[in-house]
C-alpha cells in the first residue's frame, strides 16, 4: 500500500540552515548537509531544503550545497528559492536534487512550470503556495488567497483556482503552506489542505502548523494530503518537547495510517 | 566498474551519489566503449519512456546497449523509467522500446492520484539472485505508468496501487527496478549493493 510521507524541511540561509515563525526572525541551526545527514539516519521519508535568500539576492541557488546534499542523502530531497529559468533547474537536478520547489516565480511566470515539466518531467516540479485565509469575495471564493515574496505580497489569486491551473501547467505535486498556521504548532489548516486535495488529482504536501503527531493523523484522515512537513516538530526549542521520526511513525501506524515504518539499522 | 548511463533525462548523479557512499566503483558516462567494457550497466530514469528513447537513440546508445546486454550478456539495472523501456512499447509518447522484455507499459486508472509519489511495499519473489531471501520492502516511487510484462516469470516484484502491477523485473542479466533503488533509505542501497555483488560475479546470471 502506497503509504503517507514525513517531509523535513528546512530554510538555508548562506549553507546554514535556519528556522522562521512565521517567515521573520531566522535562527541558525547548523550546517545543510550535516542537518540533512542526521534526518536521513533518523529515516525520514523526503528532504525539502529553500535557499531562502536566493530569490531577495536575485542570485542562484548555491549548487554546492546541492551537491554536498546529495553525497549524503538517499531519500528523494527537493530544492527551492532563486530558480529562475530552465537552466537553473537543470543545474539543481544535475547537481543530486530530484525535484524543484517552484512559488514566486511560478506566479509571475506560470508558464514556467508547464516548461519544467516538458523537459524533465512533471514529478520534478513541485508547486508551492503560500495560503491566507481571507474572507470569501467573488475573486476569491475559497477564502485563501495566495500570497508570494516570503508572504509579504498578496496576489488576489484564489488557493484553490491556482492549484487546479497549476497542475493543468504541469505540477507534479502541490506544497500547500498556511501563512496563518505556521509557526503556531496548533495543527495544519485541515480546511484548504482538504480543498486543495479534493480539487486535484496530484499529491499534496501539507505544511504549516504542525507541533503534535495527533496533527499528522489529522491532515492524514481528515484530508487527502500525501504528505506532511513537519520541521519544527524534530528539533524547534520553542515546542514543549520534540518527537523522533521513529517516535512519529509509530503513532501514525498506531491510529492506524499507512507509513514506510522505522527498521532499526541493524536490521538492514 | 559499473557504467551509469549518462544522458540528459537521467538522474545518474543521484545513482552515482549512492554507489559512491556504498564503496562500489562506478563512471557516469555516454562512452560506448566504458558500456561495453563495463562488469554493470545501470540505467537511470527520470521523465518520460519517449524522451529517453530519443536520448539514447541520439547518443547512438541502441546497438551499443543491445549488443552490451543481449550478447556480452553484462548485467543491467533499469530504474524507473530505465525499467519501463526495457518492454516492447509504451503507451508514454506512444513509443517502441528496447524490446528486451515482451510486454507493454500503460498509465494507472482512474481512481488513484497519479503520478505515484512514495514509498510502496514491494513483495518479492525471491526467484532471481537478486532478491533471493527477500521477502518485502518499501521503496520509493514516482510513477504515473507501469510495465506489464507478457510472461509472470520475468515478474520479480509485484506492488499494489489501485490494482497489483509489476514493479521489478528480472530475467537473467537484465533487471529492472520501477521504484527508485537510489532513493529509498537503506532498504535500497541494499538492492543497489546487491546488483553490484552479481555484476563481480559475472557470468552465473546466465
Amino acid at each position: 500500500m502506497l503509504t503517507k510521507r514525513l517531509i523535513a524541511c528546512f530554510d538555508v540561509k548562506n549553507r546554514m540552515v535556519t528556522k522562521a515563525t512565521q517567515f521573520q526572525n531566522n535562527i541558525d541551526i547548523a550546517p545543510a548537509e550535516e542537518i540533512a545527514e542526521t534526518v536521513y539516519n533518523a529515516q525520514i521519508d523526503e528532504i525539502i531544503f529553500y535557499d531562502i535568500m536566493a530569490s531577495a539576492e536575485k542570485r542562484p541557488i548555491d549548487l554546492e550545497m546541492v551537491r554536498a546534499v546529495a553525497k549524503k542523502v538517499f531519500v528523494p530531497f527537493t530544492v527551492g528559492g532563486g530558480i529562475r529559468s530552465l537552466e537553473d533547474m537543470y543545474q539543481v537536478l544535475k547537481a543530486g536534487a530530484e525535484k524543484i520547489s517552484i512559488d514566486s516565480m511560478a506566479v509571475r511566470n506560470p508558464d514556467i512550470i508547464r516548461q519544467g515539466a516538458e523537459a524533465f518531467g512533471r514529478q520534478c516540479m513541485v508547486l508551492s503556495m503560500q495560503v491566507k485565509k481571507v474572507p470569501v469575495t467573488e475573486q476569491i471564493p475559497s477564502g485563501y488567497e495566495i500570497a508570494i515574496d516570503g508572504a509579504r505580497t498578496f496576489t488576489g489569486m484564489d488557493a484553490v483556482a491556482w492549484a487546479i491551473r497549476g497542475e493543468a501547467l504541469g505540477a507534479g505535486e502541490i506544497c500547500v503552506n498556511s501563512i496563518d498556521n505556521d509557526g503556531t504548532h496548533q495543527g495544519y489548516d485541515l480546511e484548504i489542505t482538504k480543498m486543495i486535495s479534493d480539487a486535484v488529482q496530484i499529491p499534496i504536501i501539507a505544511s504549516g502548523g504542525a507541533g503534535k503527531p495527533e496533527h499528522l493523523v489529522d491532515v492524514f484522515t481528515k484530508t487527502g494530503a500525501s504528505a506532511g512537513i513537519i520541521s519544527s516538530m524534530l528539533y524547534s526549542p520553542k515546542l514543549p518537547r520534540n518527537y523522533s521520526v521513529e517516535e512519529l511513525k509509530r503513532e501514525l501506524i498506531q491510529a492506524g495510517v499507512p507509513m514506510r515504518p522505522y527498521v532499526p539499522q541493524e536490521e538492514y | 566498474m559499473i557504467t551509469v548511463i549518462d544522458y540528459k533525462a537521467g538522474n545518474g548523479p543521484s545513482v552515482k551519489n549512492a554507489l559512491d557512499y556504498l564503496g562500489i566503483e562506478a563512471v557516469l558516462t555516454a562512452d560506448p566503449q566504458q558500456i561495453l567494457n563495463a562488469d554493470g550497466i545501470i540505467l537511470p530514469g527520470v521523465g518520460s519512456a519517449d524522451a529517453t528513447m530519443e536520448s539514447l537513440a541520439e547518443l547512438n546508445l541502441l546497438p551499443i546497449l543491445n549488443e552490451a546486454v543481449l550478447e556480452k550478456k553484462t548485467p543491467f539495472l533499469g530504474i524507473c523509467v530505465g525499467m519501463q523501456v526495457l518492454l516492447s512499447h509504451s503507451a508514454e509518447g506512444d513509443c517502441d522500446c528496447l524490446g528486451w522484455i515482451p510486454g507493454q507499459v500503460q498509465r494507472f486508472e482512474e481512481g488513484v492520484r497519479i503520478p505515484q509519489m512514495g514509498y510502496n511495499t514491494v513483495r518479492f519473489a525471491g526467484s532471481h539472485p537478486l532478491t533471493q531471501g527477500l521477502d518485502e520492502g518499501y521503496f520509493y516511487f514516482v510513477n504515473s505508468y507501469y510495465a506489464k510484462p507478457e510472461l509472470a516469470s520475468d515478474v520479480e516484484g509485484v506492488t499494489e496501487y489501485g490494482h497489483p502491477f509489476c514493479s521489478l523485473i528480472a530475467r537473467g542479466n537484465i533487471m529492472g527496478a520501477q521504484f527508485h533503488m537510489e532513493k529509498s533509505g537503506p532498504a535500497g542501497l541494499k538492492l543497489l549493493a546487491r546488483f553490484a555483488a552479481l555484476c563481480r560475479e559475472g557470468g552465473s546470471l546466465c
